[in-house]
């Protein structure tokens, strides 16, 4: 059999690296997400089922037994409307985080392919970014179809709520910024779901006053909700969904707080891909 | 871009080059250069040095000391850069399982910036490069080894690098999907890829390598074509003999008087000589009748005896 030569005009010629040192984090991105769509009627599902699961159970079973004995509702709305930022913002935290843990798992363990993107122009820090905005992506596509359900269920209403997604969304971004650094500077991969799993993400679930407000926990509990991005994240939501009241300095430490936190997670995600990258 | 433009100067040069973990020393004070076109191999076993080398020149590992330049670059300060021209194929695929043929070609393609438009028409000559045509719409997990190591191949090949790297690009291959790599890796050549190729198989370095260097223990032991390798290094042939493994060490002080050099093995004793039928004939002559004997030419893997006192592969 008869091979054809490649033609060849050489890398020199074709390769624009300015275009890769601007935009390699999308390529990335791009990449995971086509990974991502692999495992579409999964996510897909995922994202369909986790709100009617929680909305059908607690935002109207539990509620119905809440609104009864509260006649002045909770926070002084329905419990479904009180419960409903809280739900949107964790669905969208561990979309998110899902996405983070998997692919760095994946990316440097099981099929090293975080080594193969790195043996072209991009950089650790690149592929580091290109993770975190396809989990992003994905965080967007749940948020958005919970946005839509709590619609539906009359969680949410008015123009002024859609400004829950975007807040939801960037309170994402950070917890699955921290996620990303841990996930990559840990490597005993075992090890890092248990922690993960049992020990950040349930507790975070159930302590950051997404059933009940915080305050009504002793205060040796409450601080579990400080240290939550879901809690701030929930806070910023309850305030923009039905205008919970919160003071303008707290809703711009929520704010600050979650800002430090994507940059903190960034910064220690990069160093760790760099560190691994170059061993 | 000047070192590539014609220039005299060598297109990866390093001196003194030197990477240490901790107290470990993988590659120990090492100088040498690769000139464009040139094909250029790292021989050794494992534990050699040779990967830790390779991946310093690919500009993902950073080195203690020493000075390195590729393309006329500093690996550490132009990473991006210098990667921008490189094909790196590593000793282990790692391609995305679940992406299929044609898509991991295409996400490889977009990691170099080139055009979704350019990346379309390259994917088609490199499935047939590769033949990989009939698969192009199958997901990786699903091929053989041999067609993920050609994919491997052909990935590096998506941005028409300067310099394809090949970490071991033939373990755990067989001799036909072997030969058809060495086939594709000649012609790339002929095109004035330079090839730069880290092996344990003697008769691959034989095949590919214009020049290589040997290496052991991180420290280069010797450095010429394997033509001048051996010459230097060894006798034209050499003849095994087997005696049983009792009698190999027995007979070694007469057989040692008969020739140049011999080497005793475990299995079988080297004897090394210019005319090896004439040496076996007096070995008989001499009362000591191996139960085996072959006269062979020397290779690559005589002159990694003679400069280590050890095998390539063990």
């Amino acid at each position: 059999m008869v091979i054809k030569d490649l033609t060849r005009k050489g890398s020199l010629q074709i390769v624009d690296v300015p275009k890769v040192l601007r935009n390699g984090s999308l390529y990335i991105a791009q990449a995971r997400i086509w990974n991502m769509l692999q495992w579409k009627w999964s996510i897909a599902g995922e994202a369909f089922a986790n709100p009617m699961f929680y909305l059908l159970s607690i935002g109207i079973g539990i509620g119905k037994f809440v609104n009864a004995h509260q006649p002045t509702g909770v926070d002084g709305v329905k419990y479904l409307v009180f419960l409903a930022p809280a739900l949107m913002a964790s669905a969208c935290i561990i979309g998110a985080s899902n996405e983070v843990m998997h692919p760095v798992l994946e990316g440097f363990k099981w099929n090293k392919n975080f080594f193969a993107m790195n043996a072209t122009p991009i950089s650790a820090t690149q592929i580091a970014n290109g993770v975190l905005i396809s989990a992003l992506a994905r965080a967007l596509f749940g948020t958005v179809i919970y946005y839509s359900a709590l619609l539906i269920f009359g969680g949410v209403s008015g123009l002024r709520s859609l400004w829950l997604i975007p807040a939801t969304l960037y309170c994402a971004a950070a917890f699955a910024a921290m996620m990303l650094g841990f996930c990559a500077a840990i490597e005993n991969s075992d090890l890092l779901m248990n922690i993960v799993n049992r020990l950040l993400i349930m507790p975070l679930f159930l302590f950051s006053g997404t059933f009940y407000s915080l305050s009504t926990m002793p205060k040796f509990l409450q601080f579990i909700g400080w240290l939550s991005p879901l809690w701030h994240a929930t806070e910023i939501g309850r305030w923009i969904s039905y205008g919970h009241h919160i003071s303008f300095l707290a809703i711009a430490i929520h704010f600050a707080y979650m800002t430090i936190m994507l940059i903190v997670g960034l910064r220690f995600a990069h160093h760790h891909f760099k560190r691994r990258l170059s061993k | 871009m000047s070192a590539t433009d014609g220039s005299n100067q060598p297109l990866i040069s390093a001196k003194g080059l030197r990477k240490e973990y901790g107290a470990f020393t993988a590659v120990d004070g090492i100088d040498f250069h690769v000139n464009k076109g040139e094909s250029f191999g790292f021989l050794g076993p494992n534990g050699a040095g040779k990967s830790t080398t390779m991946r310093i020149i690919a500009a993902t590992l950073t080195r203690t000391a020493g000075e390195i330049t590729v393309l006329g670059k500093d690996p550490e300060v132009s990473g991006p850069e210098i990667r921008a021209h490189l094909g790196v194929v590593p000793q282990q695929d790692n391609l995305d399982n679940s992406l299929t043929i044609e898509d991991n070609l295409y996400v490889y393609g977009r990691y170099f910036g080139l055009s979704k438009k350019y990346i379309r028409t390259k994917i088609e000559e490199l499935l047939t490069f590769a033949q990989l045509e009939e698969k192009r719409g199958v997901k990786v997990e699903a091929l053989s080894g041999g067609m993920k190591r050609r994919l491997t191949i052909a990935r590096a090949l998506v941005s028409e690098p300067e310099i394809l790297m090949l970490d071991e690009p033939t373990t755990g291959l067989d001799p036909q999907a072997r030969h058809i790599l060495w086939d594709r890796l000649f012609r790339l050549k002929e095109q004035g890829v330079t090839l730069l190729i880290t092996t344990h198989y003697m008769d691959e370095a034989e095949q590919l390598c214009d020049r290589l260097i040997v290496m052991d223990k991180g420290k280069i032991m010797a450095e010429d074509s394997p033509a001048g390798l051996i010459k230097k290094y060894s006798t034209k042939e050499v003849l095994e003999v087997r005696f049983g493994s009792d009698r190999n060490a027995q007979y070694s002080d007469q057989l040692r008087a008969m020739c140049e050099r011999i080497e005793v093995l475990p299995d079988r004793v080297l004897m090394y000589s210019d005319d090896c039928e004439e040496l076996l004939h007096q070995v008989v002559l001499a009362g000591m009748a191996p139960t085996t004997s072959l006269v062979r030419r020397s290779s690559l893997e005589d002159v990694f005896l003679r400069l280590t006192g050890r095998t390539l592969v063990e």
